[in-house]
């Protein structure tokens, strides 16, 4: 997994409360068996006017010009700003997967659904949870000047704004640290190889049927 | 000290390690796997040179695409038109085949959605940590076992280490006095609770839904419950062990025999909230005055009573939510302040892992019987959920009643619910359907989902539009 330091760079708003992970990543490409290859697919039933299939040259599809991420000034963000309960319904980690393959390593909102949150987290991207007054700052400041950037600091845990402002977040500390070095948990918890035996051992005591 | 929930209960159960930081190392009893979220986690375990820790943990049964019609289903993984989906379904099997994991392929009459296979089986116990790639894993709760939807690094981790790091989530109690109409059921229950808590307002808890109203459901009620806890936000749906719960299990493949049951009933009566056990958060709804649900919008948060109207965004609490009002009353093609029942379908859907188990079935069915579907519906569809409940169906002669009627009786699978496979909903298409979710293309692109029971979807099959079914039970 790709670590995470720091970042600055351009903010894209996405003014809708409750994006499902069915609308960050349709589910006729959940049928990839890859990791990869998911971003001009992000978003898919908002970006283009067409019905997107697997397989197709998304190069020339219809664009929607309504759908804000395909305006000029949002090409090449990589810190997205959203509404609350971000990532809701579907457990599907190709969103996280989608956003990452679409260049975004960031996603501050003012709350976002459980799954989706710990997804991010496995793939080197930051969610950042805000309070909501915040949030509709970082709103109008990104609506108000084009080319807006935003600089976040993990160890730190800060936000600054092109004017010095600076907020600060809150991130557990096992993810912190897992996402500042980059680290595979798998790893991590197979130190821990003893003690799942032990509770293994102790549990099939308890309750044998669990364990035949 | 005050006594335990429930959660509190398996959450401590199952705790390996705890760390510092507050997450910890919980144990994961049970896992089940199908085709969509599984081929990069074995990809990553091939990559590493890991091997799953424990085997028999495991069951898989491709779900998601494969197609539900005969023709394509009797050719097996071969029949499979769509390529894409056909790889995928493929490779579930070579990498069971490769791990040796226990897998029910897609021509086992054993095969089926992955939440109804898993209980049918007594894969799925109380008092288990059970998890799979897919957030309607909360279904399980209903046996009072502790289990969510992962993501597939998750599915990995688990596959690798029989483990998940967590943090403890809160507790929520939904409570629910009383006893339920007739024609109103736990489809109804949960969608009142999304409707009343909203779709964020579970986030972060185990929801544990208790009352008189709860204890009358049978088993398929309590797992319709907590399927959609997830749709309220929450991960994990939960219920307590009873005796209802106790005869479901009794019996079933995976589940303990002889000496192994007697001792497992005596740890699964303990598989209860303690009275004085504390909640942080506690909703309370009376079940008498739950009328069937449709939701309306592009959210499960979106529903009102068979009853009522469309809502107005001139009547919204404030600007955010007006504008998702608006917003989805455009996408759903609907006018404020119109009747619900006014609402014109083209298509039926009675299936999902939230509605696709034996009694779902007969209770359509006893709404269809001698009856016709409309002639303006399109496409009528029934989706067993497994290749058991379809076999047992067909013993009892409802998949009869359904064909008279005009429906199609499928093979088992997840189907139009999110539309994977060829079953979906055509551009601007209404859609009565008994899935567990209404967003914006969920069912096809530019489909129009209306969530409802089985017995309103199969009551409104009949009308070619929502009717309060509790007329109906009156007339029957």
């Amino acid at each position: 997994m790709q670590a995470f330091t720091q970042l600055t760079a351009t903010v894209a708003p996405m003014d809708r409360a409750n994006v499902d992970t069915d609308m960050i990543i349709p589910k006729q490409f959940l049928k990839s068996i890859q990791r990869s290859g998911f971003g001009p697919n992000l978003f898919d039933e908002l970006r283009y006017l067409d019905e997107g299939q697997p397989g197709m040259d998304n190069s020339q599809r219809p664009l929607n010009p309504d759908f804000i991420l395909n305006q000029a000034r949002y090409q090449g963000a990589q810190i997205l700003l959203a509404r609350k309960n971000f990532g809701c319904g579907s457990s599907r980690e190709h969103a996280p997967w989608a956003l990452l393959d679409a260049g975004f390593r960031c996603v501050i909102a003012p709350s976002f659904a459980d799954i989706f949150f710990n997804n991010c987290f496995k793939n080197g991207i930051l969610p950042i949870v805000l309070p909501e007054a915040q949030v509709d700052q970082l709103f109008q400041e990104v609506e108000a000047q084009v080319g807006y950037q935003l600089s976040i600091d993990l160890e730190h845990q800060s936000i600054r704004t092109p004017t010095g402002t600076e907020f600060t977040f809150e991130v557990d500390g096992f993810r912190r640290y897992c996402l500042l070095n980059g680290l595979d948990d798998i790893g991590l918890t197979l130190q821990e190889a003893d003690a799942i035996r032990a509770y293994e051992a102790q549990r099939s005591q308890v309750t044998p049927w669990l364990f035949q | 000290m005050g006594g335990k929930t429930l959660y509190d209960k398996l959450w401590d159960a199952h705790l390996v390690k705890e760390r510092e930081d507050g997450t910890a190392l919980l144990y994961i009893d049970r896992h089940l796997l199908h085709e969509v979220t599984s081929p990069q986690a074995f990809e990553g375990l091939r990559l590493a040179g890991r091997k799953p820790w424990r085997l028999q943990a495991n069951l898989a049964t491709p779900d998601h695409n494969v197609p539900t019609t005969l023709q394509e289903r009797q050719a097996g993984i071969a029949g499979i038109e769509d390529p894409i989906s056909r790889i995928q379904v493929q490779t579930l099997d070579e990498n069971c085949d490769a791990f040796g994991i226990t897998e029910f392929k897609i021509n086992d009459e054993r095969q089926g959605i992955v939440h109804v296979v898993g209980p049918e089986q007594g894969a799925t116990l109380p008092g288990m940590t059970l998890v799979c790639g897919d957030s309607h894993t909360a279904t399980h709760g209903a046996f009072a076992a502790l289990a969510h939807g992962i993501g597939t690094s998750e599915v990995e981790h688990v596959l690798a280490t029989q483990c998940l790091i967590q943090r403890k989530m809160k507790n929520m109690l939904i409570e629910v006095t009383g006893q339920l109409q007739a024609g109103v059921t736990a489809k109804d229950i949960i969608l009142a609770v999304i409707g009343k808590i909203g779709t964020a307002g579970g986030t972060g808890y185990a929801m544990e839904f208790a009352g008189e109203a709860i204890r009358s459901l049978s088993m398929e009620g309590r797992m319709t419950l907590c399927n959609m806890a997830i749709e309220g936000g929450a991960r994990v749906g939960l219920v307590a062990v009873d005796e209802t719960t106790l005869n479901y299990v009794k019996g079933r493949p995976f589940a303990p025999k002889e000496a192994h049951w007697e001792q497992a009933v005596a740890v699964w009566r303990e598989l209860h909230s303690d009275a004085d056990a504390h909640f942080d958060a506690h909703i309370q709804l009376d079940a008498q005055t739950i009328a069937p649900q449709v939701t309306w919008g592009t959210s499960p948060e979106m529903v009102v009573s068979v009853l009522d109207t469309v809502p107005d965004p001139a009547q919204a609490h404030d600007e955010s939510q007006a504008k998702g009002i608006e917003s989805a009353l455009k996408y759903m093609g609907l006018a404020a302040n119109q009747p619900i029942t006014s609402i014109q379908l083209d298509r039926v859907f009675i299936g999902s892992c939230t509605n696709s188990r034996i009694e779902d079935l007969r209770e359509a069915a006893s709404i269809i019987r001698g009856r016709r579907v409309a002639d303006t519906i399109k496409q009528a569809l029934v989706v067993p959920g497994s290749g058991l409940v379809k076999r047992q169906a067909e013993a009892e002669g409802l998949h009869q009643i359904f064909i008279d009627a005009g429906f199609e009786w499928r093979e088992p699978g997840c189907s139009m619910c999110l539309a994977m496979n060829a079953d979906k909903l055509g551009a601007g298409e209404h859609c009565a359907s008994t899935s567990n979710r209404n967003f914006e293309g969920r069912q096809g692109f530019g489909g129009r989902t209306h969530l409802v029971s089985p017995i309103m979807a199969a009551a409104a099959a009949i009308y070619g539009h929502f009717v309060d079914v509790r007329n109906e039970l009156a007339q029957a």
